[in-house]
C-alpha cells in the first residue's frame, strides 16, 4: 500500500489533486482512498488531504500518520506545518518551490528521506497563464512515486480533462502541457 | 452486471436515490449532507428522474413536507445532519407514529456544543427512541446497499416505519473509495413500485392522518409501533438476504468478523470497524484470540441476537460514538449491556467513547484496547469508562 499525505491552503486544489490521483490510480485497476481532513474550512487555511493506492480493498478508515509519501502544495506551509511529520524515511517528500534543495532541507526537521522540488508556480504560469498548482503537483507525485505507468496516466488524465474541459477546449492543451513539463522537471 | 466505480459515500447515495426514483425530495442543505441534495437536484434538473424537488427554508419543513407527501401515498426523502436533524425533533416522532415509511439520508455528525461539522454518532443516538428504524454503514459500499435495500424494509406491511439511513460524516460521506453499483434496471426492479394500502390522496377511502390521540388510545397507538419495530428484524432480515442474490454482498443485523472462536471482542458501528478490522488481522497473526460485532441496526435493536453472538466471549469491548452522560457509557453501550444482562450473559464489560467531534481513531488504539481486554480478563479493574485518543 502507498499512503500519501497532502499539504494545501484551501482553494489551491491539494484535494481535487488527490481525487484525481484516486481517479488514475482507480482507472489502472488498483484499490484507492482520497480523503480530506477538514478543519475550520477557509481560503488559505491548511488543509490535509490522504490518498491510499492499494492492490488489494482498503478497509482502515483512519487518517494516515506515517505515510510513504508527504506532497507540499504551498511552501508557506513548511514554517506552519512539520511536513515530514511521521514520514516513512524510505519514502520522500515533495515540494513546490523555486528555491535549491539546500534552502528547503532546514525546515525539514532532519528528514533522511528523499527530497524533490518542482517549480509549479513557473510551469503553471507558463501553461496556463494562471496560478494553479494542484495540475503540476498531480504529475509530480506520479513521477516519484510511481504509483501510475506515467504513459497511462497522461492517457488517463487527458481523457478526464476532455470530459471536464469539454466546452472550454483551450484549457486541456494547457493542462497537458502542464502535465508534461512537471513529469520533466521534479528533481 | 456490477459496474466499478470509486465514489464517495454522498455520490453513492445520490446514485442509489436516483435508481430508485422516489417521488418527493424536500431538502434544506447542512455540512455534511448537503452534496446528496445537490447531487440529486442536478438528476431533476437533467430529467434523469421525475422526483418533485423541493427547497424549502428549513429542517423543521423538509421534514413536515416529506411525512405530507408520504402520508399524500408518494414515497418521500430528506436529507440532514446534525443540527439540521434537531431541528426536525417533532416530526421525527410524528413520522413514526403516522406510520409513515419516508426515508432519511442522515450524515452523521457532531450536535452542538462546541459547534463542529466532524463526525460522531450523537444526532442519530438522541433520535433512537424516537421510533424510527435506524441503519449504520462502515464504507460507501454499505452505505450504498443500505440505500438500495431501505424503503424495501419500511414500507413492509407489517413494519410501516420511517427508516434512517445512516453515515459516518465526512469518513465515508467525503471519502473517496472503490465500490460496485448495481445496473439501475436491477435497482428499479429490486425497490419495486411504492403501493400505499391507505393514503390521504385516495378518493375511495377518506381518512385523517395525525389526529389527537385520547388517553384511550396513545398507549394502543405505542405499542402498535413496538410490534412495527419487533416485525422489522424478519422484514429486514429477509430484505437483506433478497438482495444477497442480486448483488452477491450477505448483510445481517449485525456483522460478525472473526467472532467465532474469539475471547475478546468489541461491539460497535459504523466506519470505525473498518480500521478495527485491520486490527484484529494483525493481532490474529500473533494467535490473539480477538474479534469484531459490528452494529447495522441499532433499531430494531437485536439484542437477543448479539447476546447469543457474543456468548463465547469472556471480555466484550463496547464502543459508543455518542455520550449521553450516564456515567454508564453511551447508549450502545446501555443497551448491549442490557441484552446481555437478560440473556444472562454474564461476560466483563468495559467501556469506551470514542471519535467524538471526528476524533481520529488508529489501528494502534484498537490493539490497546484488546490489550486492555485481555488485562481485565486478567483481574485487572477498569475504573468507569475511558476516553480514546483524550488530550490530557
Amino acid at each position: 500500500m502507498i499512503e500519501i499525505r497532502w499539504h494545501g491552503r484551501g482553494g489551491q486544489g491539494a484535494k481535487t489533486a488527490a481525487m484525481l490521483l484516486a481517479d488514475v490510480a482507480f482507472f489502472t485497476g488498483k484499490y484507492v482512498q482520497a480523503f480530506p481532513e477538514y478543519g475550520p474550512e477557509r481560503m488559505g487555511a491548511p488543509v490535509t488531504v490522504y490518498n491510499r493506492i492499494d492492490d488489494k480493498n482498503i478497509r482502515v478508515h483512519s487518517n494516515i500518520y506515517q505515510p510513504d509519501y508527504s506532497v507540499v502544495v504551498d511552501e508557506s506551509l513548511l514554517e506552519v506545518v512539520n511536513v515530514t511529520a511521521g514520514l516513512k524515511k524510505t519514502g520522500a517528500v515533495i515540494v513546490n518551490t523555486e528555491k535549491s534543495k539546500e534552502e528547503i532541507l532546514p525546515h525539514l526537521h532532519g528528514y533522511e528521506g528523499e527530497l524533490y522540488t518542482i517549480d509549479a508556480r513557473k510551469i503553471s504560469m507558463e501553461t496556463l497563464g494562471k496560478y494553479f498548482p494542484n495540475t503540476p503537483m498531480l504529475a509530480a507525485v506520479v513521477k516519484v512515486t510511481k504509483a501510475v505507468d506515467e504513459d497511462t496516466f497522461l492517457k488517463e488524465m487527458e481523457d478526464s480533462f476532455r470530459k471536464k474541459f469539454a466546452t472550454k477546449p483551450e484549457v486541456i492543451e494547457g493542462n497537458l502541457k502542464a502535465l508534461k513539463a512537471a513529469l520533466k522537471e521534479v528533481q | 452486471m456490477a459496474k466499478r466505480e470509486r465514489l464517495s459515500g454522498n455520490e453513492a447515495a445520490s446514485i442509489a436515490l436516483r435508481q430508485i426514483n422516489p417521488d418527493v425530495f424536500p431538502a434544506f442543505p447542512i455540512t455534511p449532507s448537503t452534496e446528496i441534495p445537490e447531487y440529486f437536484s442536478k438528476f431533476v434538473a437533467n430529467g434523469q428522474v421525475d422526483t418533485e424537488f423541493i427547497p424549502v427554508e428549513s429542517e423543521h419543513s423538509s421534514m413536515s413536507a416529506a411525512l405530507g407527501a408520504e402520508a399524500a401515498g408518494a414515497r418521500a426523502l430528506t436529507a440532514t445532519s446534525s443540527c439540521g436533524m434537531a431541528l426536525m425533533w417533532e416530526e421525527l416522532y410524528v413520522a413514526a407514529s403516522d406510520r409513515l415509511p419516508l426515508m432519511l439520508a442522515l450524515v452523521n455528525r457532531a450536535l452542538s456544543g462546541p459547534i463542529n461539522i466532524n463526525c460522531d454518532h450523537s444526532d442519530s443516538m438522541g433520535a433512537r427512541d424516537s421510533g424510527w428504524i435506524q441503519l449504520y454503514a462502515e464504507d460507501n459500499q454499505e452505505v450504498y446497499d443500505n440505500f438500495v435495500m431501505a424503503y424495501r424494509i419500511a414500507e413492509h406491511k407489517d413494519v410501516r416505519l420511517p427508516i434512517m439511513v445512516c453515515q459516518d460524516g465526512f469518513i465515508t460521506s467525503h471519502g473517496v473509495q472503490n465500490m460496485e453499483l448495481l445496473e439501475d434496471e436491477e435497482v428499479r426492479n429490486f425497490v419495486g413500485e411504492y403501493q400505499p394500502e391507505h393514503y390521504l390522496l385516495n378518493p375511495k377511502e377518506p381518512m385523517a392522518v395525525g389526529p389527537y390521540a385520547v388517553s384511550n388510545y396513545y398507549m394502543e397507538s405505542k405499542y402498535g409501533q413496538v410490534q412495527a419495530m419487533k416485525n422489522a428484524k424478519q422484514v429486514a432480515i429477509d430484505v437483506m438476504n433478497e438482495f444477497a442474490k442480486i448483488s452477491g454482498r450477505q448483510y445481517g443485523l449485525f456483522e460478525e468478523y472473526r467472532l467465532e472462536d474469539a475471547e475478546y471482542a468489541i461491539v460497535l458501528i459504523g466506519s470505525a470497524a473498518g480500521t478495527a478490522k485491520d486490527a484484529i488481522d494483525r493481532l490474529r497473526e500473533e494467535g490473539r484470540k480477538v474479534g469484531l460485532l459490528k452494529i447495522r441496526f441499532f433499531r430494531p435493536f437485536p439484542g437477543e441476537e448479539i447476546a447469543k453472538a457474543l456468548s463465547k466471549v469472556k471480555v466484550v469491548g463496547l464502543m459508543d460514538r455518542a455520550e449521553s452522560f450516564s456515567g454508564n457509557g453511551g447508549p450502545l453501550c446501555a443497551e448491549t449491556m442490557a441484552a446481555l444482562h437478560r440473556a444472562g450473559n454474564t461476560a466483563k464489560t468495559v467501556e469506551y467513547m470514542y471519535g467524538l467531534g471526528g476524533r481520529d481513531i488508529k489501528v494502534e488504539d484498537f490493539w490497546h484496547i484488546f490489550d486492555e481486554l485481555e488485562e481485565v480478563a486478567n483481574g485487572k479493574v477498569v475504573d468507569g469508562y475511558s476516553y480514546i485518543g483524550l488530550r490530557k
